[in-house]
């Protein structure tokens, strides 16, 4: 019986929470709520994924109306694998947290913190899960307007400012997703995605799909932070509490990337995108220059978060790079990477937020001789650095060996150097850390510094141990990336939606 | 596109306008309430553009009157017809045809088919042919509905099985995009709401809220 509400029962778990613990209001009891929420959660998208896995897709229609009348929930290979993602990051961050916003955030609105955190996270899984446009838009939109709450938190007073440029940009990318749904609903006459895509084939190409599709193709791009619509993500990640930023970084642009390949794969086709619409070539050229530049620009920051930040922008060029091959390989590859390097990048900033804990700082001068004090965090930062360039044994490894794979089958070889070279920028910014941490004489801060509590070094560990063993063992990253992929483009293929 | 035709979109002139006005506002202003207001507008656009897809000229609220609906069966019919804006509420087998196309709804039709050059074309001969006449088929619905009103609730029980040939037709406007834009709208006022406390504690904390003084500042601390 249970078994049955699951779909609903994950959103609607942590959005009735949030206003749960905003009535509650102690700090402590908030936490706790929380925390139980969020592993539920965590747990509800485990059992979906193995309910998608023994009995294929779930179907779950709001209030029993029939689906193109009523709301619909669609859990599928794709979906629930980035759930699953979301919401085991989800958990564990907010494992992490207590120690890390005790600094960075006032005591009397640390239940805030707890009830915005949940509702970013509501949006996220909502964003995943539903089967109907509009809701896409709405789920966005708490998802964002959460986030917004959540960076401008941070300590510093430039936090609020990058939350309002945030906020601008991504209203407006909001918004002219809102426009594309309109103009789709105008000429379907539907609002369920399946639908949409039934009714828009026979016209698929005709001047309302084409404004439609372009601009809800502009507008999950600047969520998603593609070069040169990033603009926003550099300062919102960097003056954003450390725990928000590792949440953020590690969810909510993969988030936007896969309602992008949902659009470009499930509403419109592939063959529309990438043959009628040379998006293929135009996504591959800004992923390229993006990811050159943002790793470029990776190398010269003195700010350690906003070093990451910018090798954010460089990554979500990579997953782009995979979808616009439009292949199993290619397809698989970004799909994984959005996996894999959720996993590093949000290792990497809980890394991050135990140094800025411990020295009080983000530059990158201040971690001189870390190593040292802090050994162990010192030796995330290095495990967790080798993903991010894709270094055999890690996470960061098996996506780009997939994306390099299918740059091959696909004669991009121009692609696959770019690729290799653009690594080698990597090595760059992460060396200067790592060489920072090691072998420089300890500055003032890093020689009184301790190592960070144990309450944050474990979720920590298990964040960063975890792309060890998704480099090793792939049966849960790269092989559920290649079933979505093949069902993605099986769909595309056949031309009729797969019911 | 003739000058009937573009003063008959005058809706989405107006929409265009509106964005883009919004949109000029948000990237050329430096006085951050300025820029919220020009997101404000930019939003509202959007919300006028969907109202317009709803409405049908000459429609009424979509409210079954005289208790004689099969409520069931109108929403089915809203759901195939293409464009779903035509509800048709049939008592019996038509004599009326369901002809009474608006000209707004042609338009739309337009949209939605651009590239079918001859196909619209045709169209559109018949959209100007009907709209002349469209008053009068409205004004007949509404005759023949307020007979209905007056007898069908008498007759529904027992004349409707075997029923008189007698056919109501009314036409209703679209109430699924107004009610989407009433989550827009809350979205919206959410989303300005939560820009003006972060201006009020930008203002706090710098003092000013033009963007080119505060990066001033910035870089002098």
């Amino acid at each position: 019986m249970i078994q049955e509400q699951l779909p609903i029962l994950l959103i609607i778990l942590p959005l009735l929470a949030a206003p749960l613990l905003v009535l509650i209001g102690n700090r402590r009891l908030c936490y706790l709520v929380s925390l139980i929420v969020a592993w539920l959660v965590f747990l509800i998208s485990n059992a979906l994924l193995v309910g998608v896995i023994q009995t294929g897709p779930i179907r779950y229609e709001m209030g029993g109306w029939p689906s193109p009348y009523g709301i619909e929930y669609v859990v599928d290979y794709l979906s629930a694998f980035v759930m699953l993602f979301v919401s085991g990051l989800g958990a564990i961050v907010l494992t992490y947290a207590p120690a890390s916003i005790q600094q960075e955030i006032p005591l009397s609105k640390h239940y805030l913190f707890f009830a915005t955190f949940l509702l970013c996270m509501t949006g996220l899984l909502g964003m995943c899960i539903t089967g109907d446009l509009f809701n896409v838009f709405v789920f966005l939109e708490i998802s964002s307007l959460a986030s917004y709450a959540l960076i401008s938190l941070g300590k510093t007073r430039r936090a609020p400012l990058a939350a309002v440029h945030y906020l601008i940009l991504g209203t407006i990318g909001a918004t002219f997703f809102l426009i594309g749904i309109g103009l789709l609903y105008q000429m379907t006459g539907t609002l369920n995605m399946a639908d949409i895509a039934a009714r828009l084939e026979p016209n698929i190409g005709n001047r309302t799909s084409l404004v439609a599709f372009a601009f809800m193709t502009v507008g999950l791009c600047i969520k998603m932070a593609v070069f040169p619509l990033h603009t926003w993500l550099p300062n919102a990640y960097t003056y954003a509490p450390s725990a928000v930023t590792s949440f953020i970084a590690a969810t909510a642009t993969k988030v936007s990337v896969y309602a992008f390949i949902r659009l470009v794969f499930r509403i419109f086709s592939p063959s529309f995108a990438f043959e009628t619409l040379p998006l293929d070539q135009a996504l591959m050229i800004f992923s390229l220059v993006g990811i050159f530049v943002a790793s470029t620009a990776a190398v010269f920051q003195s700010n350690i978060k906003r070093l990451l930040a910018f090798s954010s922008v460089a990554q979500i060029g990579y997953m782009l790079l995979g979808i616009s091959m439009a292949n199993v390989n290619g397809l698989s590859a970004g799909i994984a990477h959005m996996f894999n390097h959720a996993l590093i990048k949000g290792g990497l900033f809980m890394v991050v937020g135990c140094f800025a804990l411990r020295l009080g700082s983000l530059k990158i001068e201040d971690m001189k001789g870390a190593g040292k004090t802090m050994p162990w965090t010192s030796f995330a930062w290095v495990v967790g650095g080798l993903g991010l360039i894709g270094v055999p044994l890690t996470a960061g490894f098996v996506s780009k060996w997939l994306l390099l794979t299918a740059a091959m089958d696909n004669n991009w070889f121009h692609v696959a150097v770019l690729m290799l070279l653009s690594s080698l920028l990597a090595v760059v910014y992460v060396w200067r850390v790592v060489e920072t941490l090691y072998f420089e004489e300890p500055s003032a801060k890093a020689r009184i510094a301790k190592e960070a509590p144990v309450s944050m070094l474990i979720p920590t560990y298990i964040v960063i141990g975890a792309t060890l063993l998704f480099g090793c063992w792939t049966v849960y990253s790269a092989e559920l990336a290649r079933l979505a992929a093949e069902s993605l483009l099986i769909a595309a293929d056949s031309g009729v939606m797969t019911r | 596109m003739s000058l009937d035709q573009a003063l008959g979109l005058y809706n989405y002139w107006i929409v265009i306008f509106l964005m883009m006005t919004g949109f000029y506002i948000v990237i050329s202003s430096q006085n951050l309430i300025k820029t919220i207001i020009g997101l404000n507008i930019f939003q509202t656009s959007v919300f006028l553009l969907y109202i317009t897809m709803g409405k049908v000229a000459g429609g009424t609220a979509p409210i079954i009157q005289g208790g004689h609906g099969d409520h069931g069966h109108g929403h089915d019919q809203s759901h195939d017809a293409n464009h779903s804006h035509h509800v048709v509420d049939h008592v019996d087998s038509g004599q009326l045809q369901t002809g009474s196309e608006s000209f707004g709804e042609k338009a739309n039709a337009e949209l939605g088919m651009g590239h079918e050059h001859d196909h619209s074309a045709t169209m559109q001969e018949v959209a100007a042919g009907q709209t002349a006449e469209t008053g009068e088929l409205i004004q007949e619905a509404g005759e023949v509905v307020g007979y209905a009103d007056n007898d069908a609730a008498a007759v529904a029980g027992e004349l409707l099985p075997t029923g008189p040939v007698e056919t109501i037709e009314k036409i209703y406007s679209n109430p699924l995009p107004s009610v989407l834009m009433l989550t827009a709208i809350v979205v919206g006022i959410a989303t300005t709401a939560l820009a003006l406390a972060l201006i009020v504690r930008i203002r706090e904390e710098y003092g000013t809220i033009e963007e080119d003084e505060i990066l001033e500042l910035d870089k002098a601390a």
